[in-house]
């Protein structure tokens, strides 16, 4: 029998819970919102002595990950949070944390990069940094968000990969949004992600170690493509890791979530929350006898190309919906579209693509833009042609 | 020689450098074009040049000079600019001047 205590709990408020059932030895962190609520309520945790924490109060983001990056080294276990131009301002850090393999787990509650300054929700902030060479997981809900975070320190902290995941949510939306969420039971969330053994430690003295070392052109390369290796092999502990995560929670974990995708001839691909909007517009199609599926990926990095493949074999349409724009990208198109048109490309699938720019900046996406896009796929399976590669969804124009 | 590094199943994950004090193995000294030389004979073992060597490369043993780590000292001239101490023919060169001076590496 699984044992859950079932809270009323907002994405920021679950993903505080995460942390203090993972218990970690250092967190460094800076506010920002939408994730602000996350450190708030685990700096409560560490006052009321709940956790064993040393709670770092940084003077910003880039400190926080820098710090991070320190007691990692140290052989700590270490989470934060952030978003947007908090994710932003540690960039150089953030790059730094994943290729000194330390197996950070950091929240970041998906917010707009300025300018102009916004605080709501988009996917700019993770998709600026999807080459920094951290595993990225993204959660539809907020007992995703909780049960990723979980889930992301045992894939960090497993050997062959030592590398750190940010597990995002979407803010606002997500973040602030209640919902019923199941925690595990403390000790079983303890024992799921059992002790760390760091790989190397700053603390140990019998036989220290240099972290953060120089790279002549000799050496550099060579550390870059084992980061590469690691990654390779994110996806098969991703994938063990959910397995025993469903055998502890009861709830499944893969790499992609898929809805009446069986017979699909068409297919929406979308990332967090707006998957809900889609699954609803979907199942109204279904009825109606449209063979429309929906594929949402949890996993961005490493990105998905054989299950996406896999998935979309049979499929003659695919609309991908992008919640940032990789500006100057080919007619503008977003991040997962590019990704996805090179999966289908290097796999040689027939599967016509088209792009769908959406709720930039906390920009709404409703059933009616779903249905939009459903009837477009219509049309480009009808037809075989796509007469507009990138489009967007709630944009005055 | 490149051959015989390690390819990238074999370095060290994360650039850790597994041994401590490894530094020392670098040898920086290869980089110099000028090289000090020093005249014992005249040497005041005052310690200026071991003081202001900003690479460690002056040895000195109980309150006397005894020899450049040439494996690591680049040539900079600073022992040299610094030695208080003179000569009327260095040991090496020939020349008058200071305890130490710099000669090209290439000599």
């Amino acid at each position: 029998m699984v044992v859950t205590t079932k809270l009323a709990l907002d994405g920021a408020h679950a993903a505080a819970q995460a942390m203090r059932q993972v218990n970690p030895d250092v967190v460094a962190a800076y506010p920002i919102t939408p994730q602000t609520a996350i450190v708030q309520t685990f700096s409560q945790y560490v006052a009321d002595g709940e956790v064993d924490t040393e709670f770092m109060a940084v003077e910003s983001e880039h400190a926080a990950m820098s710090a991070c990056i320190g007691a990692a080294a140290a052989g700590g276990r270490v989470m934060t949070a952030t978003a947007a131009n908090g994710l932003a301002l540690m960039w150089e850090v953030v790059y730094i944390a994943s290729s000194m393999r330390l197996p950070i787990v950091m929240s970041v509650v998906n917010r707009a990069l300025s300018a102009p300054l916004n605080i709501h929700c988009d996917h700019s902030d993770s998709m600026g940094a999807r080459d920094a060479g951290w595993i990225q997981l993204y959660s539809e809900t907020a007992q995703e968000a909780y049960d990723n975070l979980i889930q992301a320190v045992r894939i960090a902290e497993h050997p062959d990969l030592l590398t750190p995941v940010m597990v995002m949510q979407d803010g606002f939306i997500t973040g602030h949004g209640v919902e019923r969420v199941e925690l595990l039971d403390d000790a079983v969330a303890k024992q799921f992600i059992g002790t760390y053994t760091p790989k190397y430690s700053l603390l140990d003295i019998d036989s220290p170690k240099t972290f953060g070392a120089w790279d002549m052109y000799d050496y550099y390369f060579e550390h870059k493509r084992q980061q590469t290796d690691a990654l390779s092999k994110a996806m098969k502990v991703i994938v063990n890791v959910g397995q025993a995560y469903e055998g502890v929670s009861g709830r499944r974990y893969g790499v992609l979530d898929q809805y009446a995708m069986d017979d699909a001839e068409l297919a929406i691909i979308v990332l967090s929350s707006a998957a809900g909007t889609a699954r609803n517009t979907v199942k109204k199609l279904r009825a109606e006898g449209v063979k429309i599926g929906l594929v949402k990926p949890r996993v961005f990095r490493p990105f998905p190309a054989d299950e996406l493949v896999e998935a979309l074999s049979g499929v003659k349409a695919v609309a991908v919906l992008d919640r940032s724009i990789s500006f100057g990208a080919v007619e503008g198109a977003g991040p997962l579209f590019l990704e996805v048109c090179a999966a289908l490309f290097v796999a040689g699938l027939g599967a016509k693509a088209v792009n769908y720019i959406y709720g930039l900046g906390g920009r709404d996406i409703f059933p009616q833009h779903l249905e939009q896009v459903a009837s477009d796929l219509q049309g480009i399976a009808a037809t075989g042609k796509v007469t507009s590669l990138v489009n967007y969804l709630g944009l005055r124009e | 020689m490149p051959e015989d590094k390690a390819t990238w199943k074999e370095a060290t994950i994360g650039g850790v450098v597994l041994e401590p004090g490894s530094s020392a193995e670098y040898k920086t000294g290869t980089w110099r074009t000028l090289r000090p030389v020093h005249d014992m004979e005249n040497c005041t073992h005052c310690m200026m040049c071991w003081i202001f060597c900003p690479d460690s490369s002056i040895i000195v043993k109980d309150g006397r000079w005894v020899a450049f780590d040439y494996d690591h000292c680049k040539g900079c001239g600073i022992c040299a600019s610094v030695c208080p101490a003179k000569t009327k023919a260095h040991e090496v060169t020939g020349k008058e001047g200071k305890v130490i001076q710099m000669v090209s590496e290439g000599d």
